[in-house]
Formats: C-alpha cells, structure tokens, sequence
C-alpha cells in the first residue's frame, strides 16, 4: 500500500519506498519520512491533490504522484 | 571588502529566521544578490557596541543537500566557497523551538562544517505552550554547541544572544560528526586521498561534508561540479567506491537521511519532555479546517484574492495619482522656468516624465507586497499554493506560482517580483515568462479608448452589452494563451523534472510588523534603483526618436501662420482657439519628420497586413516604454497636441475620421482593425518596466530579450489572426 491510498484520518508507518525519482525522494526523506515514521493524513486539498499530512509534529502537504512513491503499513 | 568578522544565519524555512535577522541589525540592513546566481542576499550590521560584526543572512533550506539555487548558495557560503563572501567566523543555526526534530537535521548538518555554531531556538513561547520541555543544557552537550532561546517577534533573549555571539568568536569550531557505517566512512576516506593526491587543482581545499555530498548526492551539483574539474579519473573511482558500498549492504539514498533522524531521535529522547501528550485540536489545525475546507477555504481563498486584487487595482490609484498629479505639476513649473526648446522637452517630456513613469508603480509594488509579506509571515501562503496546486498544475506550474501570476493582473511588475517565492528555478522563470500577459491595469486605457470609439453599444444576449464583452474577452486572451505558452516552456526551454510539492504548512501565527515593513521598503527601493535606471534610459531614447531631427523649415512655417492669425481682425477666444490648432499641426509635421516618423513609414509593409497605417505603427513604437503612452502618443500623431487622455471625445472622433493617406475615401480603424490594435496590446511586451525587472530578478539580459521577442511574435500573430479572419467574416 502507498500513501497517496489513506483516507482522511487513518495512521500509517513507512516501509518503503518506490525509487524512479530519486530527486524527489531525496526531499521527501529530509523532510522526515525516513522508514518506521508515524504518518496521519490530516486533509486533501478541495481539488482532491495534494494532500496534507502530519509527520513528526509538523504538517507536510504533498501531491499524490509524490505520496504514491512512498510505501506504507497502515494501522 | 571589510576585516569585520562575519556571522551568518541560516536554518530551516518559517523558523522566523528573517524576524530574527531583523532584530539583530535593524534598520543597518542592504540587499542585494550573491554574484552569479538570483539568490537574494540580505547583509546587516550586528552591533555589539565595541564590536561591530556583519550579519549574513542566508536563504531559508531544509537540508545542505544542494537541490536548489538557495541551498547551493546556503552549502557554499558554509564551506567558504561563495565568490564574494568570506568564510564566516561564526555560524547561528535558526531552529523553530516547536518543530525540533525536523530542524534539528539541517542543525546537525552544520554541525559537521568545522565552524563555532551558535543553535538558536526561536519561539520557544509555542515550544513551551505546546507542552514541551527542552533541557537547553543537555542538548547543548549533546551537540557541542551553545543552544540560546529566543522569541525574536517579543525581542526576549535577543542580549543573551548577543553576549552568546561575543564568547563564541573566540570558540574553536564545532566537531559533531555522524557515523554513517564503515561502508560510507571508508568511501568518503578514499575519496578524501584522491583529492589530496591531486590537491593542486583545487582552490581551497576540500572538506569532508564537500566530499559527503559528492559521494551521497548522485547526480547532485557538487557531483557536477568536481567532475568538472577531474573529469574521468573521479568518475570512474566514485563508482567503484559507490559500487562497493551499494554491495557491502548500504543504500546510498537512504543511508544519511536514517543514520541522521536516528541520531536526533537519541537526541530528543534525552532533551526534551512532552509534559503531556497534545490531543486537543490546536488553534492552527481549527483554523486549518475551516481555510483549507473545499467550500468555505475556497470562499474565503476567493474573497482574500479579490481584496489584494482589489487593493494593486483600485487602492493605488489615489496614490499613483498623486504621484502622477506631482510629476505633471512639476513638468508644468520647468516649463515656465526653462525656454522652449531641446532642452526643456529633454527635461520636460524626457526626465521628469520619465522618472515619473517609473514612480508611479511604486505604490502598487510597496501594496502588493505588504500583502504578501502578511500572507507569508502568518503562515497562508502556503495554503494558498495548497489549495491552487492542481489547477495551476495544468499550466505544468505549481500552486506556488498562483499569487505572482494574480498580482501580474494589476501590474506584472510586482507579479514578476513575486515569483520568488517559487524556490524551483525553471518553474520560477516560467511564471516570469508569462506573468506579462497577463492583462495589468496599463492595458485598461487602451481597451478603453478602442472600445468607446468603435465597438458599438450593442446588447448581446439581453443584458450583456457588447462593448462589456470585448473587455472581458481582452482580459481573458491573456489567460487563455498563458496556460499553452506556459507547458510549452516547462516542455522545451525550462524543461526538466517536474519540482516536488513537498512542502511544509506551517502554523499560523500574527505576522511580525517589523518584518513586514521592512520588506515593503526594500522591494520598492530595488524596483526604483534597479529597474529605475533601465525604464529611464528608455523613456529618453524613446524621446529623442520622436523629437528629432527638427528641420528649421518647419518651426519657420507654423511661425509664418502663426503670424497671420495674430494679424487677422479675430475675437480673443477665436484667435486663442486658432493659435492652440495651428501648434498641434505643427507638432505633427514634427513628428512626420522625426526619427520615429520616418520608421513608421517604413514599416508600414509590415503592419498593413494587421490592417494598421503607419501612425498607428509609430504609436505602437512609440509606446515601448509604457502600454499607455500610445495613448498620448495617438494624440500627438493626430495632431492633437500631447495632452490627451482616454476619456478625450476629441481623439476619438479625430480617430473615427482618420483616413489612410492614399486613399482619403477610407477610414483606418473599423471595428476590426481596433479588435486587432486591441489583441496586440493584450499579447505585446510593449512595457520597459517589466522587462527591466525581468532583467533584474534573471540576472541576465537574455530573458527580457526572450519575453520581448516571444511576446510581441505572438502578438502580432494574433492581431493578423483577428484582422484576417475578422474581414473574412464581416
């Protein structure tokens, strides 16, 4: 499962990663979402994309193309 | 430049890094750019009484991973690198006291630059309010470095900084070092031998986090740039090295990013208490729901929109006025002070409207961007490029690029200016490229005086006039060719990847009023320096084109009838009315004869096709500097004298009755050929001051060239459209 796939409200745990953008995983992964990080999805934009998720007490927006590189363990 | 010691601030974006910036210098602040590269520098004086320091204060960047210009810059100006910048004798790292665990990553990064490192936690009154408790004195042995609270907007802590900033000069350098595994160690070690094997090619020579990004950022810019100067030998020993590591078990990608947020983990979990854990919903998020909600976020998204819309539009114009009023007043006084002649239209119709030109976008840029300083600084912008993320993605732009193109609606100016929120380069100069067509406020008087002189009053569809109609197309045009003109840049000239939307929401928090003026000073003080210079320049070069040659037949001429008027037995309005008449015809003979004149007549070929005469081409010309100055200078071409404005029945009706020169029995301008006038004004570059802040925010001449080109290709593309097709169809 990725996270661009959690609903409003639902918890998840890093697992993975999918690697075609290298680029942007370099900033995903600095910006906190190293494996075995706690994520929350907080709300989508009302346009559906990007999502808005909160990560190590912060709150980190992404688009789904984004989200989608990242696989996750959802509770 | 000087021998004072350098301090340089860094940390991660809204940290409140700018407010504390602000409160350490004051008002001893200079902007300009680091040489080579569009990356703002911001430099202040930090007295400390009997020491006086200089303050750098770097952009704001997440990682000393050099993605960005700004963290190119932040890497370079740490590893002493940056041309023009000496290395800093002591390095403040800006942290947000309520978001320690992300900060702390970049923190630890400087932490390996061998520099004294000063770690200053900002708004430690929302750390504490959140429930936090952070043992300064822990964290301060845990990271070898002095850690200092700060609430920067309240100014508290702001002398123990100081006091901090004095004993740490004369402190050794920082020796935090992570452990990335024996695997990388060993690599960066090999790689460090190379180097030092062959250090004679290098300037200065190379540290360890230099060759930690080298070996770790794969395709990055330091790659790129060592590569450059060792070319095959470092590329084939780097992949070796990569290679082994790869096999030993090690993901390159994902070994710093983990080793480092492990090791802030440990961190936290020694420093730092949760008094109690924050279940309650916080201000921010409550404010959140509401302002990001699909129906209420985007009603108040449009409503706040259409106040700073509002605000360049209609707010500015008392002020612009006045500084229009000023300047005509002034024009008016040198007038009567100075004799007719060279040098009083040099002064009059050259300098002063010239500079007047440029001032009188000054309250719409100083407007502009005390909205966006607001917007920022509590923290909505970022919501504003969340919630226009999609649809801006059309165009192959970010949410990020939404405001400037906005603001570009009342005036590009700003717009342009305001495209540096947009950290990624290619999406940057993609919203500058088109951000001009939008239609700003100086196309209004030109739709205005073509749309009253010839398109008919007719009601369209009950309640619709059309006239109302043709506005709202001439507005429209703009949007509709931006969005194809847009992804056809981002697919060719800007193409690359697409930038990440990773970006951070920060909490909302009441803006810093300090911060906000300051800003609003410093933007319109670039735009008059700066763009000033270039805008005036233009103006004058424009002026002696149109006033020059000024052949003495002619002056003798209109003197001659000027005589006989005065001999004629007429009544003093007559003859006053005579008089006025016979200096407007001899204005126009002037401008036949002038430089411009003689071009227009010239290019006629070239505009007849769009169905123009060659006054219509000079005025077009002539208008280079500014849209509206077409409308003097349609004025001044049918002999109107210069004093016109859009609301003249007289030019209108002189318009109406224009004829072509060959043929008197044809008038120039029907409703198409102003349907085509119209288009090209919609679509043209034809405004000095943009491409002069164009040149100013690229750094190079080669993009105004571009827009310039690109622009007035396209607009004269769509007015032969319009004339072609319109004649077809009537």
């Amino acid at each position: 499962m990725t996270l661009d796939q959690l609903n409003i409200g639902e918890k998840a745990k890093v697992t993975g990663y999918c690697r075609e953008n290298p680029q942007i995983l370099r900033r995903i992964l600095e910006m906190g979402l190293v494996r075995g990080t706690e994520v929350e999805v907080a709300r989508f934009s009302p346009m559906g994309d990007p999502m808005e998720i909160a990560v190590k007490g912060y709150l980190l927006s992404v688009r789904l193309s984004e989200a989608s590189l990242i696989e996750i363990d959802s509770y | 430049m000087t021998s004072q010691p350098t301090v340089v601030l860094i940390g991660n974006p809204n940290t409140g890094k700018t407010t504390l910036f602000n409160a350490l210098t004051g008002l001893s602040q200079r902007t300009g750019n680091f040489p080579g590269v569009t990356v703002e520098k911001k430099v202040g004086t930090l007295d400390l009484g009997h020491l006086r320091l200089d303050l750098i204060d770097l952009p704001g960047t997440y990682s000393l991973a050099a993605n960005s210009p700004d963290e190119i810059v932040a890497t370079d100006v740490l590893l002493g690198q940056q041309e023009g910048t000496t290395p800093p004798d002591l390095v403040i790292v800006v942290a947000d006291a309520s978001n320690l665990e992300r900060n702390l990553y970049l923190t630890t990064q400087v932490l390996e630059c061998s520099l004294p490192v000063i770690l200053v936690l900002n708004m430690y009154d929302l750390a504490v309010a959140d429930g936090l408790e952070i043992n300064t004195d822990l964290l301060s042995r845990e990271l070898g470095c002095q850690v200092v609270p700060v609430i920067a907007n309240k100014g508290e802590g702001i002398n123990e900084l100081q006091e901090t900033i004095e004993q740490c000069l004369e402190k050794d350098p920082s020796v935090f070092h992570l452990q990335l595994g024996a695997p990388v160690e060993d690599g960066i070690h090999q790689l460090l031998n190379f180097f030092n094997d062959c250090s004679d090619q290098l300037i200065a020579p190379i540290h360890r986090v230099e060759v930690l990004r080298l070996l770790i950022d794969e395709g990055g810019i330091v790659e790129q740039r060592l590569l450059e100067i060792f070319g095959e030998p470092l590329d084939s020993h780097l992949n070796q090295i990569r290679q082994k590591i790869s096999e030993e078990g090690t993901d390159l990608l994902l070994v710093e990013p983990e080793t480092r947020y492990q090791k802030i983990g440990e961190i936290i979990k020694i420093c730092v208490n949760r008094k109690q854990e924050n279940l309650d919903l916080t201000v921010s998020d409550r404010v959140d729901r509401f302002l990001t909600h699909p129906l209420g976020g985007t009603m108040a998204f449009l409503v706040l929109m259409a106040v700073v819309f509002q605000a360049i539009y209609k707010w500015a114009v008392p002020l612009m006025d006045l500084i229009d009023g000023s300047f005509g007043w002034l024009g008016d006084l040198v007038s009567l002070l100075i004799p007719e002649g060279a040098i009083q239209s040099l002064i009059v119709d050259g300098v002063i409207a010239g500079v007047g030109g440029v001032a009188i976008f000054l309250p719409q840029i100083v407007i502009l961007f005390g909205f966006i300083a607001v917007l920022e600084d509590c923290g909505y912008m970022a919501r504003a490029a969340f919630l226009m993320d999609r649809l801006m993605s059309w165009a192959g732009l970010s949410g990020k690029s939404f405001v400037p193109m906005l603001s570009s609606f009342a005036c590009a100016i700003p717009g342009v200016m305001a495209t540096r929120v947009i950290e990624n380069r290619r999406d940057r100069f993609t919203t500058i490229l088109v951000a001009p067509l939008m239609s700003c406020s100086a196309r209004l008087p030109v739709y205005t005086i073509m749309i009253a002189a010839f398109i008919p009053a007719k009601p369209v569809l009950g309640f619709f006039g059309l006239q109302g109609i043709t506005l709202l197309a001439m507005y429209m045009i703009g949007v509709v060719v931006a969005i194809p003109v847009a992804w056809l840049f981002k697919k060719t000239i800007l193409r690359g990847e697409t930038p990440p939307f990773v970006m951070e929401m920060p909490p909302y928090k009441i803006p810093d009023l300090k911060t906000i003026i300051l800003r609003m000073l410093d933007r319109g003080k670039q735009f008059l320096v700066d763009a000033g210079t270039i805008i005036f320049a233009t103006t004058v070069l424009i002026w002696g084109l149109l006033y020059y040659p000024r052949p003495q037949s002619i002056s003798d001429q209109y003197d001659q009838k000027a005589a006989e008027i005065q001999s004629q037995t007429l009544s003093q309005d007559k003859r006053e009315e005579q008089l006025n008449t016979n200096s407007k015809a001899e204005a126009g003979a002037f401008l036949r004869q002038s430089v411009l004149g003689r071009l227009g007549k010239f290019i006629e070929p070239v505009v007849k096709p769009l169905g123009w005469d060659w006054k219509v081409g000079i005025a077009v010309i002539a208008s280079f500097p500014a849209r509206e100055v077409v409308v003097a200078t349609l004025g001044i071409i049918y002999n109107l004298g210069s004093e016109e404005s859009e609301e003249s029945e007289n030019l209108r009706q002189k318009m109406r009755n224009a004829t072509w020169d060959d043929d008197l029995n044809q008038k120039v301008f029907t409703p198409i050929v102003a349907l085509s006038v119209m288009v090209f004004f919609a679509l043209c570059a034809q405004c000095a001051a943009t491409l002069a802040v164009i040149k100013r925010e690229t750094g190079s001449w080669k993009w105004p060239v571009f827009t310039f080109s690109y622009m007035t290709i396209l607009a004269y593309c769509a007015a032969l459209i319009t004339y072609q097709i319109g004649n077809l169809l009537i």
